[in-house]
């Protein structure tokens, strides 16, 4: 009965939320106390117990992935990364040109005419990653960015399912290759950025006539990595004009072009 | 004895977040090394994995939404521990929880006497842990938070009652009731042992 009120305060003391006065006051009476020592180890004791037991669930890696993901500013600094890299590959790719044209290294018109488009398409993505608002329509909904383009662009075209893919929409812009008006998307996977350009193909070979024709060769045809800083793909179908062009891989490039072609 | 670890572990948020980082980079920093506690803790009030998942997600999406409402001088765990739980008693899980569970006598602040239990501490000794685990899980949800805040979180009483929105008088009354609560739920084991 002598303990009762030390007792009392005995899980308050074993919390270390007792004043620091008290504290040592209670340090000197458990010490001396059998009964209070006693009463206080078992409460130790369950105290650990609680910790051990408490401590139980783990959070798997890819629930942290998922939430990392959440609050990470991710498109700005993707965006960021893509201009800086998209900004060397052009120093790059502005580079090789020149110089080719400088050694007159170009072999044949169908090449000339090739690396035209390529250099034209590879501009395009470059300076639209590089913008400060790459895209004018911002969406992943592909029901929002189709819509967007009605009345701008003078044709319509399927953009396709990503349910399942890799692949995300961050949205759209309007854009001119040789004056033609065409329909600009661009697509993230794994951190890439892949722009995605859509023409119709008579306007195309029109106003590409006057100066390179668009060549046959580029039918069906993905570019060659060894040659170029951008993996590129390109196809006609249905009138239109596609090209898929990003720093990604050559296999992520045709997946996303395999499934602008199947929603064609 | 336990108090000087407790005292030596418990912490507040001191992270210093550079003036340049943006605010969800500075969110970033301060919230994902409770990541791991806060699903522990969510899974011990849903008692489901999925739904601690949505709860923990529900929680960063509405930190980060409110961070620029939080005091840097201010902790960082109580906030973002009772924006957890207030999105816990709000949720369906929550709801049902908090309804079925009789008050715990708020205005009853005076301590509950110690008792002597040696049994106890022999059979904490040789328990693999399970006993104590189902013990918890069986407490009403009042009591579980309040014992996990304060034995597996190691928060003080203020940041308790922080967390919790009650006062600190109330905390301590619930600790004791909780601690009491898990104990009788112990007891058939201590006898059978």
């Amino acid at each position: 009965m002598v303990c009762e009120s030390w007792k009392a305060k005995l899980d308050t003391y074993l919390d270390g939320e007792l004043p620091e006065q008290e504290m040592r006051t209670f340090d000197a009476h458990v010490r001396g106390c059998p009964s209070c020592s006693a009463d206080a180890l078992t409460r130790v004791q369950m105290k650990r117990a609680i910790q051990v037991a408490g401590k139980r669930f783990v959070p798997s890696a890819d629930f942290r992935r998922r939430i990392e993901r959440s609050i990470t500013p991710k498109p700005q600094r993707s965006f960021r990364l893509g201009w800086r890299l998209a900004a060397a590959t052009a120093v790059i790719l502005a580079v090789g040109t020149l110089t080719s044209i400088y050694v007159g290294s170009w072999t044949s018109k169908d090449q000339a005419s090739r690396d035209h488009v390529y250099s034209e398409i590879a501009d395009l993505h470059v300076a639209t990653l590089a913008s400060s608002s790459p895209v004018d329509v911002i969406s992943t909904d592909r029901h929002t960015v189709k819509p967007w383009f009605q009345g701008k662009i003078p044709f319509a075209f399927n953009l396709p399912e990503l349910q399942n893919s890799e692949f995300s929409l961050l949205g759209g812009r309007m854009t001119y290759l040789d004056q033609t008006p065409g329909a600009h998307l661009i697509y993230d996977v794994r951190k890439h950025h892949i722009s995605v350009f859509v023409f119709q193909e008579r306007a195309l070979s029109l106003s590409l006539s006057s100066s390179l024709k668009l060549p046959a060769s580029m039918d069906e045809s993905s570019l060659s990595p060894k040659q170029l800083p951008f993996n590129m793909e390109t196809w006609s179908q249905g009138g239109l004009r596609y090209f898929v062009i990003g720093d990604a891989s050559a296999a992520d490039i045709d997946n996303l072009a395999k499934l602008f072609k199947a929603a064609s | 004895m336990g108090y000087g670890n407790k005292t030596a572990v418990r912490w507040f948020t001191l992270v210093c977040v550079s003036e340049e980082s943006l605010p969800s980079e500075a969110f970033e920093q301060l919230a994902m090394p409770y990541f791991e506690r806060l699903y522990n803790f969510a899974c011990w009030l849903t008692h489901d994995r999925q739904e601690a998942e949505d709860l923990v997600q529900e929680t960063y999406v509405k930190a980060l939404k409110g961070f620029s409402s939080f005091q840097p001088d201010t902790n960082f765990r109580a906030w973002i521990y009772k924006i957890l739980r207030n999105t816990f008693l709000t949720s369906r899980t929550g709801l049902k929880a908090t309804a079925t569970v009789p008050l715990d006598l708020e205005g009853e602040e005076e301590m509950l006497p110690a008792v002597k239990e040696t049994p106890e501490s022999i059979l904490l000794q040789r328990s693999d842990g399970q006993f104590v685990q189902k013990a918890l899980e069986q407490l009403p949800v009042a009591y579980r938070e309040v014992l996990l805040l304060c034995e597996v979180e190691e928060m003080s009483y203020q940041e308790i009652s922080a967390t919790l929105a009650i006062p600190m008088g109330t905390v301590m009354s619930r600790l004791s009731r909780a601690r009491k609560a898990l104990r009788d739920g112990l007891r058939p084991q201590f006898q059978k042992g």
